[in-house]
């Protein structure tokens, strides 16, 4: 018999029950809460006198809706205020640790959950929101759930699921100088396009993926939703175990050592079959830039806006064109000749300390060019902001002319008050690029946090290899 | 969800054809982020007389006295009585909400828009189809205190002069509701399976199970 899969071996461990239609229960360790998808689920769950199986494996934080400035004066939209504030209330009723608004543990979920160690390797990870892959990074099944499947989880530790299929995405050789996690990813939605994973959960592999810190790894799960598949995964290597030693909600002790012991076999056989393999050589990758409303319409920064003309298959010749009209670009203009109106750092994509680190280090005694409006950092914790101010890191980026705000969500969707104004150009290091994601008429380009501060410098993409050698992966 | 095998209870007779789920329930009323509480809000337009704002305090908003459920004799009502293609429109399930909120639990019509009538079941809201000439009669016995009991074991509705009428409700639904199963209902009749993994995965990784 053939050997297992990684993801062969998280479903086989988590399967309370199968059904002869295939479908089975699955158990959940931890499921992370957020104010925008929990408010129904709770009152599922009053409504119908049940409560949660076992309180202790939820964990919840506000992130959409909360301000990134002015803190202290509270959430001025009342209908953001309502769902923060019924988080809370929720949270006290049923005992679910929260890290409120005031807490410097709070930050965007999907941060605040690994850093936590409150996601861990081996875990089944769920949460209201579709960027849960990200957890994947720990070699966690980590996938985003609807507002009735929290209920559900919340009250049985369960979901019911049917099993996806298996592909590997290996990324072999090492990347070049200013190629970083976020370019990986990018890259690999280039070729595989936003649809390429769906049904599959993608399990990353390969020299240039194992080279990845934590975070890197991270970056790279977080899209894997933009691949089209629920859950991205990255086995099990001693840069895992490094990374979870000593967190709050790890194992200690005896624990640990059995954890680590656990965890050591958190990855595929050699002999394991997958369903779809893909490769990609590192070597050959670039910095990349999105030109067009879906994360699969990207390029390298040193390459041109595609051309419709060029596109045989007509529907895809007809999406061009309407991104093109859009974006406001036209086929054929130069990635480097379009200049950006504000810039974004920032999102659980891009928000870690590493992440930052990266965009102080290409902006270092320069400050962002006149015609860039504004240049938002928004760190992904309270720890994140607390640690890069300790490297002093926010006075590089002050310094630069950029603001340096408070942990959340901010701009990547624009639900609090952090947006763009119609037409205006992005350099953003979120993960989606949609019409109007981050403000109406909004025009999103998707880069690594190098690249966005490079933008911010120059005023237009440029290519952040050839500014800036030193800055690598 | 709520259980629903036998109902006694007062009736409301809501004289209308195609009454929509956005009567049922406006639009302005799915920003809230509640499922429950939607009660105050049910048939907005038609009960009150200002326009409804989410999260709107109810209490001293001006009533229409012209609307049925305003009328003392059908306070406490709890099945309503309606005309064909009932809860047509728009697919939210804030439509069901609303009504079990306000707290009806059947609705008897002799038709029902098809995804209202899915979205009633995951509720626990009976809807029970009779034929035109059976609703008919009903409307026309209808005076104040009006009571019918609903049986859903027996698929039996007895009036208050002892008159048996049935009807029919599919066997999986009928089973669910009887014993108010939703999804995790039915999740919960695992709960000895769940139980023993818990225990087996315990000895395997008992770091997940230390609940501090
Ligand atoms: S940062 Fe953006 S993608 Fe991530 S959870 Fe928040 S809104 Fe979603």
């Amino acid at each position: 018999m053939a050997g297992k899969t990684l993801y062969d071996k998280l479903w086989d461990d988590h399967v309370v029950h199968r059904e002869d239609d295939g479908s089975c229960l699955i158990y959940i360790d931890r499921q992370l809460l957020h104010e925008v998808t929990s408010p129904q689920a709770f009152d599922g769950l009053r409504m119908a006198g049940r409560q949660p199986w076992r309180v202790s494996r939820n964990l919840a934080v506000a992130d959409h809706n909360v301000p990134t400035d002015h803190r202290d004066q509270g959430i001025a939209d009342p209908v953001s205020r309502l769902q923060v504030e019924t988080l809370d209330k929720n949270c006290a009723e049923f005992a679910i640790t929260e890290f409120d608004m005031s807490d410097i543990r709070q930050g965007i979920v999907h941060v605040v959950g690994p850093e936590q160690g409150a996601t861990l390797p081996g875990m089944t990870v769920v949460c209201g929101d579709s960027h849960t892959s990200t957890h994947g990074a720990s070699a966690a099944l980590a996938f985003g759930i609807g507002t009735s499947e929290v209920e559900h989880a919340l009250a049985t530790q369960c979901l019911v699921q049917k099993k996806a299929k298996n592909m590997l995405i290996k990324v072999n050789g090492q990347v070049g100088p200013g190629v970083t996690a976020k370019d990986i990813v990018l890259a690999i939605i280039g070729k595989i396009g936003t649809a390429g994973g769906t049904g599959y959960t993608i399990e990353f592999a390969g020299e240039a993926i194992r080279a990845l810190s934590m975070e890197g790894r991270m970056t790279v799960c977080n899209m894997a939703i933009e691949a089209g598949a629920r859950a991205g995964l990255v086995a099990v290597d001693d840069t895992t175990i490094d990374y979870y030693r000593g967190r709050p909600y790890a194992p200690q002790g005896d624990d640990w050592n059995m954890a680590v012991r656990y965890w050591q076999r958190l990855h595929s056989d050699s002999d394991a079959q997958f369903d779809k393999i893909v490769t990609l050589n590192a070597a050959e990758i670039k910095p990349q830039v999105t030109w067009g409303t879906s994360p699969e319409m990207v390029v390298a920064v040193d390459a041109c806006v595609p051309d419709p003309e060029q596109e045989a298959d007509p529907v895809k010749r007809e999406g061009m064109q309407r991104a093109l009209q859009y974006m406001g670009l036209q086929a054929n203009q130069k990635i480097t000749d379009i200049r950006v109106d504000r810039v974004f750092i920032g999102s659980c994509t891009n928000s870690r300390i590493e992440d930052l680190r990266q965009a102080a280090a290409v902006i270092e005694g320069h400050h962002k060019a006149d015609s860039v409006k504004q240049v938002l950092i928004v760190p992904g914790s309270g720890l994140v902001k607390q640690q890069a101010e300790a490297e002093g890191l926010d006075k590089i980026f002050i310094a630069a002319g950029f603001e340096w705000r408070e942990p959340g969500c901010s701009m990547c969707l624009a639900m609090n008050a952090d947006r763009l104004e119609a037409g205006e150009h992005c350099a953003s290091t979120s993960n989606r690029n949609f019409e109007g994601r981050q403000g109406y008429g909004g025009r999103t380009h998707l880069v690594s946090p190098a690249m966005a501060a490079a933008a911010a410098i120059a005023g237009h993409f440029v290519n952040v290899a050839e500014l800036n050698p030193g800055a690598s992966s | 969800m709520k259980a629903f095998t036998q109902l006694t209870a007062l009736v409301a007779p809501l004289d209308r054809a195609n009454v929509d789920t956005d009567a049922i329930i406006p639009k302005q009323f799915l920003k809230s982020i509640r499922r429950a509480g939607f009660g105050p809000y049910l048939f907005d337009e038609w009960r009150y007389l200002d326009r409804g704002e989410p999260e709107m305090d109810c209490s001293n908003r001006p009533l229409n006295p012209d609307f049925v459920l305003n009328q003392p004799q059908y306070q406490g009502a709890q099945i309503l009585l309606t005309r064909e293609n009932f809860g047509c429109g728009s697919s939210r399930e804030h439509a069901p909400w609303a009504l079990e909120d306000y707290g009806f639990r059947a609705i008897i019509a002799p038709s029902f828009a098809d995804i209202f009538f899915n979205n009633c079941f995951k509720n626990g809201v009976l809807p029970i189809v009779l034929s035109a000439e059976l609703v008919e009669s009903l409307f026309q016995e209808i005076s104040a205190g009006y009571q019918l009991s609903i049986d859903l074991d027996a698929q039996t509705i007895t009036t208050p002069s002892g008159r048996l009428i049935g009807f029919n409700v599919d066997e999986n639904r009928r089973h669910r509701l009887l014993n108010g199963l939703d999804d995790i209902g039915l999740t919960l009749q695992q709960a000895e399976k769940i139980k023993a993994y818990e225990t087996e995965r315990a000895q395997r990784a008992p770091w997940l199970f230390k609940d501090a």
